[in-house]
């Protein structure tokens, strides 16, 4: 990590914990909620009449199950994500081992072995 | 102007999603917008079938570039509406591979989310495609090749950060034809959804982009071959010496 890097993860994280320090969203019923059932209501509101043709074949049973279900789907793309970052990290660094090695090797013993 | 575009419109404020919820498109719009996503995904599918077969090393990093979107899918973030939303992901494939296998990556992602979450759904399947696995990775191709030029990091940012934006403006869209304004029609319905969508998105579109540009740099230093491959950035000469 550069300190470009560091600098910018920084910007992150106060791009994402400005609006929970802030005073925003007294005017809503819940602060930061993102209830299902309030796009419905907007567009219900407008179109009283509008029936949801087609129902959710499943819905997690509780907001424990739906937290359950998203921890898990960040979790299985975090972890692919690092399995790929860790192991071209270690095989980048392998080849810079390898080809300093080979630079440190003395020219002679070098053409031997080629 | 926040607080009155907030006030004129209360139940909206405080819900965000980038998905249409399942149902909530009548079959008309639902069929017409799955019409539309599938010549993308069936080129997106054959493009990855070529990439697997004639690049078999990158498979690895397209993987990384879905698992991109997996995670920032599932973190809703809060922003300074008050509400929460979450960024797409999909920039950093596109700007990677090119936009046509974020096609299918953002469909399994989206899948995932209708089938297991009840977020988004199957008949509004097509509609949410569209807007967050095809429009807005073409947006974010698009612009990185515009701002390439530029500079890197400056074409990344905005590639990603655009492209959230554009997933939302369509969706946006996409409420707007299906649920006009009584009074005001399409056009008001556009200006209704549009304004509530754009206070919550920009600073989410702005993590995004800064996301995005931090991994960018992670894949250049340790990652350089895969990029040379992809005939990407800059060569990598910083790790990977070109010594051949």
């Amino acid at each position: 990590m550069t300190r470009i890097d560091w600098t910018l993860l920084g910007f992150i994280l106060i791009l994402v914990t400005a609006p929970l320090l802030l005073p925003v969203g007294g005017h809503l019923d819940e602060r930061f909620a993102g209830a299902d059932g309030q796009a419905q209501e907007a567009i219900l509101a407008t179109h009283p009449r509008y029936e949801p043709w087609f129902e959710p074949l499943w819905e997690p049973p509780s907001g424990e199950i739906e937290s359950l279900l998203f921890a898990l789907q960040a979790a299985l793309g975090a972890g692919v994500l690092g399995y790929y970052f860790g192991l071209r990290r270690g095989q980048t660094r392998a080849r810079s081992a390898a080809r300093a090695a080979e630079r440190a090797q003395p020219s002679s013993t070098r053409d031997g072995t080629e | 102007m926040r607080l009155s575009a907030c006030n004129l419109v209360p139940s909206l404020a405080g819900e965000i999603r980038m998905h249409i919820m399942e149902g909530f498109l009548p079959p008309l719009h639902a069929a017409a917008w799955t019409a539309v996503s599938v010549p993308f995904l069936v080129f997106g599918a054959r493009r990855i079938v070529r990439i697997t077969r004639e690049q078999p090393q990158l498979k690895l990093l397209l993987a990384s570039a879905g698992a991109f979107a997996f995670v920032l899918s599932a973190l809703k973030l809060p922003s300074v509406s008050g509400s929460c939303s979450h960024p797409t992901g999909t920039g950093l494939g596109a700007i990677l591979f090119g936009p046509s296998v974020m096609a299918v990556l953002g469909a399994v992602v989206l899948l995932f989310q209708a089938v297991l979450l009840a977020h988004g759904g199957l008949t509004t399947l097509g509609a949410n495609i569209v807007s967050m696995a095809i429009v807005g990775p073409w947006v974010a191709y698009g612009c990185f090749r515009l701002a390439r030029p530029i500079g890197l990091g400056l074409a990344v940012f905005l590639a990603a950060m655009l492209g959230n934006l554009a997933t939302y403006a369509v969706t946006t869209v996409q409420l707007a034809l299906a649920f006009p304004d009584p009074t005001s029609g399409f056009a008001g319905a556009l200006v209704k959804f549009g304004g509530i969508f754009a206070l919550t998105q920009i600073p989410l579109a702005i993590i995004e982009g800064l996301v995005t540009v931090v991994v960018i740099n992670l894949l250049i230093r340790i990652s350089g071959d895969d990029l040379w491959q992809l005939g990407f950035g800059p060569r990598p000469c910083r790790v990977t010496e070109v010594t051949t």
